[in-house]
């Protein structure tokens, strides 16, 4: 079935979107919410249980202090209020990847209420309001076998692994935002970008949005423009990338507003994003009743930070990265464009370190941006996982500023690093890559170009110093491209004076 | 039939130390009268005879060194069928669990086995502990060792009619509206539910987490202190557990056995008699406060006006967390699974299961408590039956200004017959009356023998309250008033004598 939709443009025309954004942080604890297991990744299925995650009859949880800890220095950096007192509460539903059919989550007491997060979308700031942040555990993960969907309808068996039951999670609630008009999808892609980057300077989580460690919902919906009421909205589940955010936004105003321009009404339900075809499909109705009987659980008691704790967290928390970016943005002297494009590389960091390790700003902007931007996206890998390091950046770029490397011989010895030939030294001995800057043999090779080109000679004699170019290309020809180009041209003019 | 099992556990301790007997004899000497009379009382579940002797010949072994772990070292132990127990069937008295073996031990269990009590068994119950005569065992009742068409009192009457009938010298039994005392009344023992907090619940398949309280169940009061104090302590693995150590027990039982309570100030609740209340347990109940005044107390009339909630408040905030706590029983796991015909679904499994799985009270409780946490009757029940625990534990607070104990009769009757309340759940949750505040409050409650009712024959008990963490007082009450009444239970009182 194909979607009427209408262009995103003429949503815009008839309709204000309001958005809101529920991000799920699996936390990088060493063990589990409530119990001792790892709390890693990856392991044999159902190898990182024991009576407590698995719910066994009899278990009991005990609350994980470094992720009460690491939920608290979220709810700082968000700009949020920490609770002084709040409580864990029961959400009862049934399903088979949930061993106690229940889950143990926040409800009306979270951890973490009223921060924000000022985003940047083209020069225009926009501050999305947090209603919360609480702490909870992640279900076990069911894999569907058989039938065409990979869902449970229609799949012959499902197979459950509960090494992800009792991860720690934290969900992060947004108010609706209001007032992003077409800015909405960006608006939306920022946010959960300046909060994968918040959460990654915290180290709390590995914020890996691809393995399912940073996952979130996005609920939209539409209201006649002007109007003051919010209209009925989808919540599509497990937008797994910032692109996807961003299309999730999109796909859904554009299939609201076909709704609406029909005259029907917009059905409350989950919807499942396709990364392939970046549209959405029906999942399960939702109202606003759905009833989960929560009610504070009895087997752990409350949590009461005490102030003095969470003064000292506030003392561990990192720059905030706006802040960050500005200085470094001041200290580098790039200019916006730089600085943005810089950022939506994800080069920030590695140029902050590259320059750390000796470089200049400009020197590290340029090796980032071209050759390794390119090479990253050549092989489709982040730009910190290209395989060329900081220092290695570093090395190369003091090699050019003694001169003993040209800029043209240095992206030699990043192939060579791409490569993976060696260090940086390795590289250039291995290649023979180093500057000839013996004056004995570039005088030869000057000569030679002299001698070959006796017009051009002249012209420079004439006075005419633009034609040395000529030789000069002659001469780097002869050379292998080794030469120093400068001080060819200047052999070149005291020859010919 | 060996005396050995007519002795207390202090007396089989004694004898042990003395090197007079061995685990392995006296252990023997409990399975056989398990073999004996078991087939009528039906105290037990499971019995694990070879697991029960390896572990008393391994007692042996280490008191033969000098190496004995405990007081209690060698002293077999039953064990209600609610905790959980490596390699041994724990099945919570419901068809939904059956064949399950845990994985893992309850700390309790595993401060036994350290102390290195041989375990004869499993003790039956009342499915999930929702019950008060332990008719609601999916595995059939027990029956009163004292007149076998009788209940042994719920939901802990295995425990307590195992230790009546003279099968075991100490239990486990636990306690979330009365499952420890009310049995204790109704089978002549000694019946403690200590602290809140203060005995872990790990490994106690919870009813009602906020009421659960493991406990001892024993034929005298010095017994139950030495359990006790074997049990309680901090455990880091339940959140709920308190830090204060769990001391001075046996002391005060000791000293309270000298019989002096001058100075010591007894409430009598006023609530917690009149219509109700059967007249010969109140004739019990009123020579045991003579008893008091005799020791040298000074007993006063106590009013605790929000009691007369307490049942109303409990009967909203158990089921509410049991619907919780056994969702978790869905056959995708472990215990029974019942798979319907043609092509079913996981939901068509589980509903299935649990259906043929849970029996009738369980399911009334799951229903009851679903409903009282349905959004939009979370407040005027789950949130108002809160608010009557507020207003209990103020009517203790004010009480125990007033006075150092309190006390009251355990059960408003004595043993009543097999089958006469199982159709009128009101009638049946009455029998927890006067224990539910303990339960609502956190507070420590011991019930022990007042002597047999002038009517029947069969034992009442009487209760003292102490407040939250003040356990040693009811031992040096108890044991006081222990020794004034004399004893109650006698084998050759049972209907299974020797």
């Amino acid at each position: 079935m194909t979607e009427t939709l209408v262009p995103f443009d003429e949503v815009l025309e008839r309709y204000d979107p309001a958005m809101g954004l529920e991000v799920h942080v699996e936390l990088n604890t060493n063990t589990k919410m409530f119990c001792g297991c790892p709390a890693t990744f990856g392991g044999e299925p159902n190898s990182q249980v024991c009576p407590t995650c698995l719910g066994l009859p009899g278990s009991m949880p005990v609350v994980n202090a470094k992720a009460v800890e690491s939920a608290i220095r979220i709810g700082l950096a968000l700009n949020g209020k920490i609770a002084e007192w709040c409580r864990f509460a029961r959400k009862n539903y049934f399903y088979p990847d949930m061993p106690k059919n229940f889950q143990t989550s926040q409800y009306d007491e979270p951890i973490v209420y009223d921060g924000y997060l000022d985003v940047e979308v083209e020069g225009e700031t926009f501050r999305v309001e947090i209603e919360r942040a609480h702490m909870e555990e992640d279900t076990g993960k069911t894999t569907h076998i058989g039938g065409s969907t990979g869902r449970i309808h229609g799949a012959d068996y499902s197979l459950v692994d509960y090494n992800r039951a009792g991860i720690p999670l934290i969900e992060i609630v947004t108010r609706p935002i209001l007032g992003t008009g077409a800015k909405a999808p960006l608006v939306a892609k920022a946010y959960v970008a300046a909060l994968r980057e918040i959460l990654l300077g915290l180290g709390v989580s590995d914020v890996r949005m691809d393995q399912g460690s940073m996952r979130c919902d996005v609920n939209l919906s539409l209201s006649p423009k002007g109007a003051d009421k919010l209209g009925t909205r989808t919540e599509t589940k497990n937008v797994n990338s910032l692109r996807s955010v961003e299309r999730a936004v999109r796909f859904e105003m554009s299939r609201h507003a076909a709704i609406l321009d029909a005259g029907e009404a917009i059905f409350q339900e989950t919807r499942h994003f396709h990364e392939d075809t970046g549209t959405t499909s029906a999942g399960r109705p939702k109202s606003d009743a759905d009833d989960y009987r929560y009610f504070p659980e009895p087997d752990l008691v409350p949590v009461a930070p005490s102030r003095e704790w969470v003064e000292e967290l506030r003392g561990t928390l990192p720059e905030p990265p706006a802040e960050k970016r500005a200085r470094l943005q001041a200290e580098w002297g790039y200019s916006d464009l730089e600085m943005r494009d810089v950022w939506a590389a994800g080069a920030l960091t590695l140029i902050e370190a590259t320059v750390a390790e000796g470089a200049s700003a400009q020197a590290a902007r340029k090796w980032w941006m071209a050759e390794l931007s390119r090479a990253a996206n050549d092989r489709g890998v982040e730009l910190a996982e290209v395989g060329v390091t900081p220092a290695q950046v570093a090395e190369v770029q003091k090699l050019v500023d003694g001169g003993s490397l040209t800029d043209k011989l240095a992206r030699q010895v990043f192939e060579g690093l791409l490569a993976g030939e060696g260090s940086v030294a390795e590289i250039v001995d291995a290649r023979g890559l180093a500057v000839v800057s013996d004056d004995g043999a570039l005088g030869e090779a000057v000569d030679e170009a002299i001698a070959a080109q006796p017009a051009v000679a002249d012209k420079i004699r004439g006075g005419n110093q633009a034609a040395a170019g000529a030789l000069i290309g002659a001469v780097m020809k002869a050379t292998g491209g080794k030469a120093d180009a400068k001080r060819v041209r200047e052999l070149i003019l005291e020859k010919l004076a | 039939m060996s005396d050995l099992i007519l002795k207390t556990a202090a007396e089989l301790a004694d004898a042990l130390a003395a090197g007079e007997t061995t685990s392995v004899e006296l252990t023997q000497a409990h399975l056989d009268r398990i073999a004996a009379v078991d087939g009528d009382v039906h105290a037990f579940l499971h019995i694990d005879a070879e697991g029960a002797l390896s572990q008393a010949a391994a007692s042996d072994a280490r008191r033969a060194n000098g190496d004995a772990l405990h007081a209690l070292d060698g002293v077999p132990i039953a064990v209600k069928d609610v905790l959980t127990t490596i390699g041994l069937p724990t099945t919570c008295g419901s068809k939904i669990l059956e064949g399950w073996i845990p994985p893992y031990d309850a700390t309790v269990v595993k401060k036994i086995k350290n102390a290195g009590l041989p375990i004869l068994g499993k003790t039956n119950m009342d499915e999930f502990a929702m019950g008060s005569s332990t008719e609601h065992s999916a595995y059939g009742p027990t029956k009163n060792p004292w007149k076998l068409d009788r209940i042994p009192g719920g939901s802990g009457g295995g425990s307590a009619a195992a230790v009546a009938a003279f099968e075991a010298p100490l239990a486990l039994g636990t306690d979330t509206g009365g499952s420890i005392r009310q049995p204790g009344a109704v089978t002549g023992t000694v019946g403690v539910k200590p602290t809140y907090g203060s005995v872990s619940r790990y490994g106690l398949v919870a009813l009602a987490n906020s009421l659960d309280q493991v406990g001892p169940v024993t034929r005298t009061v010095l017994d139950s202190a030495l359990l006790h104090e074997l049990i309680g302590g901090h455990d880091p693995l339940d959140s709920t557990s308190t830090t204060a150590p769990v001391t001075g027990l046996v002391d005060a039982a000791r000293a309270g056995a000298t019989g002096d309570l001058k100075g010591l100030k007894v409430g009598v609740i006023k609530e917690l008699a009149g219509e109700g209340w059967a007249p010969d347990v109140m004739r019990k109940f009123n020579e045991s406060v003579d008893l008091l005044t005799k020791l040298g107390a000074d007993v006063v009339e106590v009013s605790t006006p929000s009691f007369e909630h307490a049942m109303a408040a409990y009967y909203l905030i158990l089921p509410a967390e049991c619907s919780s706590n056994l969702a978790k029983f869905d056959a995708m796991r472990y215990g029974l699974r019942v798979t319907p015909d043609g092509d079913p679904s996981a939901e068509d499994v589980m509903k299935a299961s649990r259906d043929a799985g849970f029996g009738d009270e369980v399911k009334r409780r799951i229903i009851l408590g679903t409903y009282a946490l349905s959004s939009g009757y979370y407040d005027a029940y789950y949130g108002q039956a809160q608010k009557i625990r507020t207003l209990i534990i103020e009517d203790f607070n004010k009480a125990f200004e007033q006075v150092d104990v309190l006390v009251s009769p355990t059960s408003p009757s004595t043993a009543f017959p097999l089958g006469a309340k199982l159709d009128d759940p009101l009638a049946m949750y009455m029998q927890d009356l006067a224990t539910i505040p303990a339960n609502l409050a956190g507070t420590p409650g011991i019930s022990i023998p007042a002597g047999v009712s002038d009517v029947d024959g069969l034992p009442v008990g009487v209760q003292l309250l102490a407040p939250v963490l003040e356990d040693a007082r009811l031992y040096r009450v108890g044991a006081a008033l222990e020794g004034a009444i004399g004893p109650v239970l006698s084998i050759d009182k049972l209907e299974v004598a020797r």
